[in-house]
Order: C-alpha cells, then structure tokens, then sequence
C-alpha cells in the first residue's frame, strides 16, 4: 500500500442498518484516508509488521465494526467508554467487547457546538458530536456507555448524551484515601452488575481470572513495545507507536497483543542491527499530558515533521493506560474486584488530589526513554491538565530537563505558530 | 559573503555578513507572493557561501533557494547577542507576533514564550488602533508621548479594543490619551509574558515594533529600575542578521 491509493474502506449499507447519517460520514471516511496516507505510509523505512496496523485502519470502519455486531448478536455485551478508569477486564470476562469513544476530530465538533458550550475540552466536544451527527460507527453500534465522573466537562456531558445513547456514570473519587476506595469497589460492583444484566449472566471468578489475564497480555505488550523504543536510533517513529496504542482501544485484545508482540520481535531485530527510522543523532522527545484519541496526532506529527522522535507517551493512551496490572493470583471474586479496583487506583490522572505520583512518573519514564525533552500536551479548557503542568515544568526545571508547553485544540489554526515553537525547542536540544 | 532573510508575515528583511560584520541590508513588503519577492531583494548580492532563512517564511524559502533554516527565537537570540554580547533577554515584537526569550550565559535559547493564536500585543495591534484613532503609524508613537494622561484599555481582542477605542473616542476622550492607553496595553501584555519568564539585567527589544519611540520609553518606565532596555541598531533586522551569522557558523561548522 502506498500513501496515494491507501483508503478507508466503506460499508454503507452496514453505516445505514446503523441508522448512520451516510453522505456525511463517507466524506469523513475518505478525509481520514487521505491524511493516514499522508501521515504514516509517507514515513520511510517503517517496520513492516506495522501492516497490520495499517489494516486495522483501513478496516476501522468495517470489519472491527462487525465483530461488534456478530458479538452483539450472540447477546455479548457491548460498551462504550471514556477513559482508561473503567474496567474493560469485566466486559471482556462477560465475553463482550469494550470499546474507547473519545473523539480526536475536528469534525464532530461543530454538531456538538450545537448543544454544548464552546468554551469546554475539545475532546469531549468530539466525542459528544459523534453521537449527535451519527457520525461513528462504534457509538451507534454499543448497547450502552459508561461515563465518569472524573472531570466536569465529562460528568455534565453525560447528563446530556443519556439522551442520545444509554449512558451510566461511575462514580470515581478525587482522592485516593481508603474510604475512596470503598466507594470504588462498591462502583466497580455496579459496573459488573450492569454488564452482567445485559448478558442474563453472571460473571464467574474463573471467567474474571481469564480476562484479567488477556488484558494484563496486552498491557505487557505495550509495555514491551515501550521499552525498546528507548532504543537509539529510534527503531519505530512515535507516529506509529502512538497509533498502536490508539488501536488498542478498539482492537480484538488477544490478536492485538499478539500483533504488538510480532512488531516487537522485528523492532528487537532491528535494534540489534542498529536499524532506525531517523538517525541516532535526531532529537529525542517524550510527549506527557492528555489523551490523543484517535485521529489526533497533531503533537507528534509537528515533532516528527521537524526531523525528531517521538520515544514515549505519558498519556492515558500511553503508559497511563499500559503501566501497572491486576495481580494474577486471586482465585476468588471478591479479591479479584479487590485487587483490579487497586490497579486501577494507581492511574495518576490529573484529576486527583493531590496527585504527584505522576511528577515521579514523569521523571521516571523520562528517563527510561532516552528523551532529551519534555514536551507537555494539554487540551485547551483542560484545567487538572494545565494547572498540574506547572508541577511537570517545575520539576523538569529542577532537573534541567529542556521543556515546552503546548495548549492546544483540535482546529489547525494554530499549526504555524506550534511548529515555530516545536522548532525552537528542537534547536534548544540540539544546542 | 553569508545572506540571512527573515520571511516576516508582514515584510521580508534581508542582512549580509562579511567578517563577522553587517555589510548591507534591505526591508521589502511580502507581499502576495513572498517568494518571489524575497529572489528579487537577493538578485542584487549574487550567489552567498551559505544563505539561511528564518521567520514565518522560512520553510517556503527552503523549498525554493535556502541551505537552511533556523527559528526566529534562534535568530533572534544569534542577532542580539552581536550587539550585546552579554544579554540574557529579549522580548521581539513584530507584525504577528510577540515573544519573549531567555538565554543562558553562551547565548543559547534556554526558554521562551510566544503570544497566543491572535493578534493581541502584536504590531499589528498598534497599527488597527492607530487607523482607527486617525494617526499614522509615525505619529502615532509620538502621540501618545506627548500625552498628558493615559486611559485604561480592558480589552486585548482587536476587535473588542477596536469597539472600546471607538466608544472613548465618542465619549470626547483625547485622542493622545487614548493611543498612551493602546500603548500601555500591549506593553502590560509583553510584562506578563516577562514575569513569566524571570528576566533581570539587560533586556533587548527587537522586531518592527521597537522602532516605536513610546514603546521604547514606556517599556523602559514600566520595566522600572532594575533592568536596562536595549535597542539595538536597525532593530526590524535582528533576525536576518542572526540568520547571516547562523549562515556563517554552519558553514564554518562543515
Ligand atoms: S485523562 Fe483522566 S479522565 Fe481523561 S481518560 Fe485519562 S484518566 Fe480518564
Ligand atoms: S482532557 Fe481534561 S477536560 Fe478533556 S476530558 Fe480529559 S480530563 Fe476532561
């Protein structure tokens, strides 16, 4: 596949049977594919198990979406969510399918402009408009969504999209104190309850144990996938790490792993071949901060368009999501909830008080990656993110870390000016 | 002979080096197409041993005639550092944009800052609210010196400060107070971005903007005691001379 004929295929009698709005959509379709195109398939020297990852684009709108149908049809649960604090693990021991919604486009931004304040994280705007302009195949596919309470743009969205969709809210506390975790455990108890109730099943401890095994699986492949990009040169672009970790939002969990673990295998042969993608002499960067759904790669693609690498993701789709797992030895339900509900106290997202696990976080993928600085990424209207990036700045200052802000949208507007700057900082690494 | 353009949103400036040392220099609009516009300025030098460009422009002149590109932040930092060799800070107002700079002791970027997406606390700023209180932009600087008071302006949006500037106008207020008011805006803007930055000791002020006397001497009042404002000579061209000697650097370096 070459960056000119790649495309997005298209199923619109499916999209219709979805109740989607067609026209528009297969625009969007076609817009994507021209981008990805551009964006990854441009790049040179890529490894080549990244072809299952092309793939897994060019059938994002298809063939994943039909495995979500085949499962629902079969009476498997599936959800749709928000953020890396609900357990995907109690879907998949259901037998069912979690999905990520976060919206990373531009494009449905405007239909929720419709209904929602202007002035709110793009992110949720994106992810709003999908649903309102029935312009993603995944949200009109699930049976349900579940939301959280993390930060306010998220909690009083959801009032507003339980009228377009079905759409539960789990309570997640902004400290993590015991009594919160009392809370929690009683929150990831409804949680199962509610996807049970949808399969007329209920979840075994075996079927528990199972699950949390697949998704430890695939959080270790990322973790690998990680590791070696602490490799100089840089043996895969940030780009395409990024992409994967997108992916694995979406993708079937076992394969997904598997496929991460094949491209680790080559990325393994080409560091000891000294194969990169750019020179080792190519400024190293570690990107920290907010989520990048899918399709934004705005910060990467500004990094790595100037002749850097991006070597690390301190994101919720990065080691956010990837970095601790569940303790695999508890045979028995209630210890098993436990010992998940622990794991998943230990995401440092910025929504917690006080939060500063991830300073020290930070600091240690930093400089596990190899960077040679810090770019922090916020979301404009993102206020645990921005406040909580004075912490980050302060502490890279303290440790002589080269570091640049970005706030920034999902409008391109700003583009000329963010690559000015991602210039300078790139000349203030290379000295 | 080593040649730096800065490919500026408004005009295009051009600086040769010989020896380490400024020989000519030239200022022309963009116009609409900025490319051709910088070829011609460049036609009268003949072929430089190395030519670098930077500003808003700086990767269009690569595609067509440069060897290379560096940021205005690096050029600017390169050409203020010609003048004042012991400077750590400058603040660079030009048509689109303002930035502020801090360098370490060797004179290399250590942070800077940068105006958001719009036009606030830029040149071009100054220049809608001179049009709109009827100055030239050569009068207006003076104006606002020779002003016996000041108002206070509350917006930095150009459209909102347009509309404020039109309703103090309509409420008979002088119009020299009004562009001391415009002036002082941009100027508590540009000690923002500073304080964010931690600048003490010598302070450089480069790009179009310091050509404006009452920008020099307002800055230097609200600055106060504890730092010295420089202005260096031809002020607009800071960049593309930091360019021409970033030029002869890197061919040196090779
Ligand atoms: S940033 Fe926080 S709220 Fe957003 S997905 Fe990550 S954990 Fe959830
Ligand atoms: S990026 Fe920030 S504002 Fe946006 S959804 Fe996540 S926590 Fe909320």
């Amino acid at each position: 596949m070459s960056a000119e004929n790649f495309t997005v295929r298209p199923y619109p009698e499916m999209w219709a049977a979805l109740d989607m709005d067609v026209p528009r959509f297969d625009k969007a379709r076609q817009m994507l594919g021209e981008v990805y195109g551009k964006m990854f398939l441009g790049q040179v020297n890529r490894p080549d198990r990244m072809a299952y990852f092309d793939e897994m684009i060019a059938e994002i709108f298809g063939r994943r979406v039909e495995e979500l149908l085949a499962a629902k049809k079969e009476g498997k649960p599936v959800v749709g969510t928000f953020c890396v604090y609900i357990p995907e693990e109690i879907v998949v021991a259901a037998g069912g399918i979690c999905v990520g919604l976060c919206g990373g486009s531009q494009g449905s931004v405007p239909d929720a402009e419709k209904v929602l304040p202007r002035n709110i994280c793009p992110m949720v705007k994106s992810a709003y408009g999908f649903k309102a302009g029935r312009i993603c195949p995944y949200f009109q596919a699930v049976d349900f969504v579940y939301g959280e309470t993390t930060c306010d743009a998220k909690k009083k969205t959801w009032e507003l999209l339980d009228r377009l969709v079905p759409t539960h809210v789990m309570e997640i506390p902004q400290m993590k104190r015991a009594r919160d975790k009392t809370l929690w455990l009683e929150e990831v108890r409804d949680f199962k309850a509610k996807v049970e109730e949808v399969c007329h099943t209920s979840i075994s401890a075996n079927e528990l144990a199972g699950a949390i095994r697949v998704i430890n699986d695939k959080r270790r492949a990322l973790q690998r996938l990680t590791a070696l990009r602490a490799a100089s040169p840089a043996p895969i672009s940030g780009k395409d790490a990024l992409l994967i970790e997108q992916i694995a939002f979406y993708d079937e969990p076992v394969r997904f792993a598997r496929e991460v673990n094949l491209l680790c295998d080559e990325l393994d042969e080409r560091i000891g071949n000294g194969v990169g993608v750019v020179p080792a002499s190519a400024p190293r960067v570690m990107v920290s901060g907010v989520p990048m759904a899918l399709p934004n790669w705005k910060v990467h693609n500004l990094v790595e368009t100037a002749g850097a690498v991006v070597v690390g993701e301190e994101s919720c789709i990065g080691s956010r999501y990837f970095k601790d797992l569940i303790d695999e030895s508890h045979t028995a339900m209630e210890a098993q909830l436990e010992a998940l509900t622990d794991r998943y106290m230990q995401i440092d997202c910025s929504c917690f008080t006080p939060n500063d696990e991830r300073v020290d976080q930070v600091l240690k993928e930093y400089r596990a990656s190899g960077a040679q600085g810090l770019l922090h990424y916020s979301l404009q209207f993102c206020h645990t993110y921005n406040i909580e990036e004075i912490k980050i700045r302060e502490a890279c200052e303290k440790e002589g870390i080269p570091y640049l802000a970005i706030e920034s949208d999902y409008s391109p507007e700003d583009v000329g000016q963010l690559q000015t700057r991602v210039e300078a900082f790139l000349e203030q690494i290379r000295g | 002979m080593f040649i730096g353009i800065d490919l500026g949103s408004r005009t295009i400036k051009l600086a040769v080096v010989e020896e380490g040392k400024m020989m000519a220099s030239a200022i022309a609009e963009s116009g609409f197409d900025p490319a051709s516009q910088a070829l011609a300025m460049l036609a009268p030098y003949g072929r430089p041993r190395r030519l670098v460009a930077t500003g808003y422009g700086r990767h269009l002149a690569r595609q067509h005639f440069a060897d290379g590109v560096i940021t205005e932040i690096k050029a600017h930092a390169l050409g203020v550092r010609h003048h004042f060799p012991e400077c750590r800070c400058i603040v660079d107002v030009g048509g689109q944009d303002a930035k502020v700079i801090a360098l370490d002791a060797s004179g290399r970027v250590s942070n800077f800052q940068m105006n958001d997406k719009c036009a606030a606390g830029t040149g071009r700023f100054l220049e809608i609210m001179a049009l709109t209180l009827g100055f030239s932009l050569s009068e207006f600087g003076g104006a606002a010196l020779a002003a016996g008071g000041e108002t206070v302006l509350n917006s930095m949006c150009t459209v909102f400060a347009e509309s404020e500037v039109i309703s103090l106008k309509n409420q008979g207020m002088p119009a020299d107070r009004i562009a001391r008011g415009v002036h002082l805006a941009v100027i508590n803007r540009l000690a923002a971005m500073l304080g964010r930055l931690g600048c003490d000791g010598t302070l450089a002020f480069t790009g179009g903007v310091a050509k404006n006397p009452a920008m020099v001497a307002l800055l230097g009042e609200r600055l106060g005691e504890g730092i010295r404002l420089l202005v260096p000579d031809a002020p607009d061209l800071a960049g593309a001379l930091g360019a021409a000697l970033e030029a002869a650097r890197s061919a040196e370096a090779r």
